[in-house]
């Protein structure tokens, strides 16, 4: 990487052709030039991360630290009682996203990479990313207008002749507009991002795993379970957590769908659902002053520490298991 | 998603100053273009309530007075206020007048150090409740029936008290979904200190922008969040601007025994039976609603415009007169009827109020 070899290697071409702008100088500005901009972007992302923290946590210090008699008064109540269900309904639904979406992406990346012929394979691939390019306000409209009055009925029917099941009781929603659906949308608008991760990853498994497995009599499935879901496992978890980020920080879609309260409920069916933070913050801003906008900042920074743990987890995984999947 | 007011107010200005010029000779139909020199724009944040009305306002007041431009936008009460106070508004809008402790001379930035402001009352709505219930066409509540719904007590369609007041209709053997606004927002506020008022002894909780966590039922952000949950369930119920219910049940509200529709003569004739804010000058229109007498409808929704009494800058004083003097006017007042489906201020109402409007310098 250093400016030597290809100095050398240019004195041995060293012939009269024309040679290519950049490459005559023996300083290189260009290298010099490239390498700065690399360093700029890293240092400047960094600095955006450090900006927007610094943003939540001086906008947001009133809250945090005000008096709690204060808070009752002019803003929202006591912060950590105050965020705490809101903290919980955007893990939870995020969660419940998750439980949905995986197994379908893991299906859908593992027929692509090991199933589909070729030509159903590529253009499947690309309506798959496709969805990751509807806005989500679209996902949103879709969601309250379609999807919630669409599922009603069965909602009405699973707490109807399911009650027993614990998620299932409660007193069912009218509207359908409960945490279910907005998990269902949350987990239509994750599967793109960790669908395609799974199947780059599914691909990469080494090719002489798989032929050995099939050598040793192994069907289609035992060689999946033995050499590509055991190589890919980090990349699964890796892209499990991309997903996850996605939907702790959905906004638009979980305002327009769920109806949210402020309660810490684990059920699924009834009209009071742990709102997320996210949509709690986009509700509130516009009429909201003073303490009140201090508490909402204050309430992104607990997200931002969310996402953030979220991340740091993931890359925990990854570098655990990063030796073992390395072996191979 | 929203341009921010600074910016809108410069590229603004800057449009303003550049068409200051040609328009000086222009003749005004709605009031006097007395503010030529100084600043020719004028800024209003506030209330989301007003804004369809302000939108009327600003376009007819601007068509008169060419080399006026008005800005109104609609960031929240709160936000209104807040601008207000700091002077980066001109005039706020609000869904409540601003309290005792709020008011007081020396605590706006853009009035003179020895002027309090002024809450006027410019815009009143009501607040209907809207059904969407199987097979029910009209349905008629007593404001008992209307909290016990909202905070929970009363659960299915069938239940005696609603039966009781809807003789002949077929109520369904149902689970009533409550929508209430899941934002904070001024029709929460007028609506819930509608049923504190009437019927303290189910609603116990006070008025407040955002509604009580503690009776539950469905949230839904903003007016049409509210409409489109109500109108796409089943069995809902549900409180909204009168104005954006379109063709779903509006339910009547007995009062005295009288069951009342959500109409503008039976909502603005509620400041008629109300009293202003003790203390206050001659000329600040604060009401305390009245929610409770014979004859009004009373989930109703009135919305202020807060001015300065004095303004630090003469020509802004100025230009808000004219502007605020064709609001209250017989003609500002039917704008806002066609455009936002508000109910007009009676003609005693809007002959106070330009007193009032007249006062401000």
């Amino acid at each position: 990487m250093t400016d030597t070899p290809t100095g050398q290697q240019d004195t041995a071409v060293g012939g009269p052709a024309q040679p290519v702008a950049g490459l005559t100088g023996r300083r290189r500005p260009g290298e010099a030039v490239f390498r700065g901009v690399a360093t700029g972007a890293g240092i400047l992302i960094l600095l955006i991360l450090m900006l927007v923290a610094g943003f939540l946590v001086f906008q947001g210090s009133p809250a945090l630290f005000a008096d709690p008699a204060k808070l009752a008064s002019q803003g929202y109540g006591e912060f950590a009682a105050w965020v705490l269900p809101y903290a919980f309904g955007t893990v939870w639904a995020a969660v419940l996203a998750l439980a949905l979406a995986v197994p379908v992406a893991i299906g859908i990346a593992l027929f692509i990479s090991h199933y589909a012929p070729r030509r159903l394979a590529q253009p499947l691939g690309y309506v798959i990313d496709l969805l990751a390019a509807v806005p989500s306000v679209v996902f949103g409209l879709w969601g309250s207008l379609v999807l919630a009055p669409a599922v009603f009925p069965l909602y009405k029917w699973l707490n109807e002749n399911m009650g027993w099941f614990p998620l299932f009781s409660g007193r069912y929603s009218g509207t359908g507009r409960t945490i279910l659906t907005a998990a269902i949308v949350l987990a239509t608008m994750v599967l793109p991002i960790v669908t395609s991760l799974c199947r780059e990853v599914f691909l990469q498994a080494p090719r002489l795993h798989e032929e050995a497995a099939l050598a040793l009599g192994a069907t289609r499935w035992e060689m999946i379970k033995m050499a590509v879901l055991p190589f890919a496992r980090p990349g699964i978890i890796a892209a499990v957590m991309l997903g996850l980020g996605r939907a702790l920080g959905e906004t638009m879609a979980v305002t327009m769908v769920l109806s949210g309260t402020r309660n810490i409920t684990f059920l699924l069916l009834t009209s009071e659902n742990p709102n997320t933070i996210a949509a709690t913050i986009a509700q509130n801003f516009p009429e909201a002053s003073g303490l009140k906008t201090s508490q909402l900042i204050a309430a992104g920074l607990v997200l931002f520490l969310i996402t953030l743990v979220v991340n740091m987890i993931a890359r925990w995984i990854v570098a655990r298991r990063a030796e073992y999947s390395g072996a191979n | 998603m929203k341009i921010k007011p600074f910016a809108a107010a410069a590229l603004v200005t800057a449009t303003a100053l550049a068409f200051a010029g040609c328009a000086s000779n222009e003749t005004s139909a709605a009031g006097s273009t007395s503010a030529s020199g100084g600043s020719q724009t004028l800024t209003g944040v506030g209330s989301s309530a007003q804004k369809a009305a302000q939108e009327k306002w600003v376009a007819t007041f601007q068509t008169a007075n060419p080399a006026i431009t008005v800005n109104y936008s609609p960031d929240g009460s709160g936000a209104g206020r807040t601008q207000f106070i700091a002077g980066a508004a001109n005039f706020a809008g609000s869904d409540r007048p601003l309290k005792d402790e709020e008011m007081g001379a020396g605590t706006f930035a853009g009035c003179a150090a020895d002027s309090s402001a002024l809450n006027l009352p410019v815009y009143i709505s009501p607040i209907a409740v809207i059904f969407n219930v199987d097979g029910v066409k009209d349905l008629t509540f007593d404001t008992d029936t209307i909290a016990g719904i909202f905070s929970g007590k009363i659960t299915k369609w069938n239940d005696a008290a609603i039966a009781k007041t809807n003789p002949g209709v077929t109520l369904p053997d149902a689970n009533i979904t409550a929508v209430h606004r899941g934002d904070d927002s001024g029709t929460t506020n007028n609506f819930t200190d509608t049923l504190n008022k009437t019927s303290p002894t189910v609603w116990t909780q006070p008025a407040a922008d955002t509604f009580p966590a503690d009776f539950g039922g469905e949230a839904a952000s903003g007016t049409s969040g509210v409409i489109q949950a109500v109108s796409g369930g089943s069995n809902t119920i549900g409180y909204a601007d009168a104005s954006a219910a379109k063709d779903l049940g509006k339910a009547s509200i007995l009062v005295n025994g009288k069951a009342l529709q959500p109409t503008a003569e039976a909502a603005a004739s509620i400041l008629d039976h109300s009293k202003t804010v003790a203390g206050r000058d001659a000329n600040d229109l604060a009401y305390t609603l009245d929610r409770t007498s014979e004859g009004v409808y009373p989930a109703v929704l009135v919305s202020y415009a807060i001015v300065c009494q004095t303004y630090k800058d003469a020509a802004v004083g100025a230009l808000v007169r004219d502007y605020l003097g064709y609001i209250a006017s017989a003609d500002g007042q039917s704008a806002a009827a066609t455009a936002a489906g508000s109910a007009p201020l009676s003609t005693a109402l809007q002959a106070k109020v330009k007193t009032a409007v007249a006062s401000i310098k």
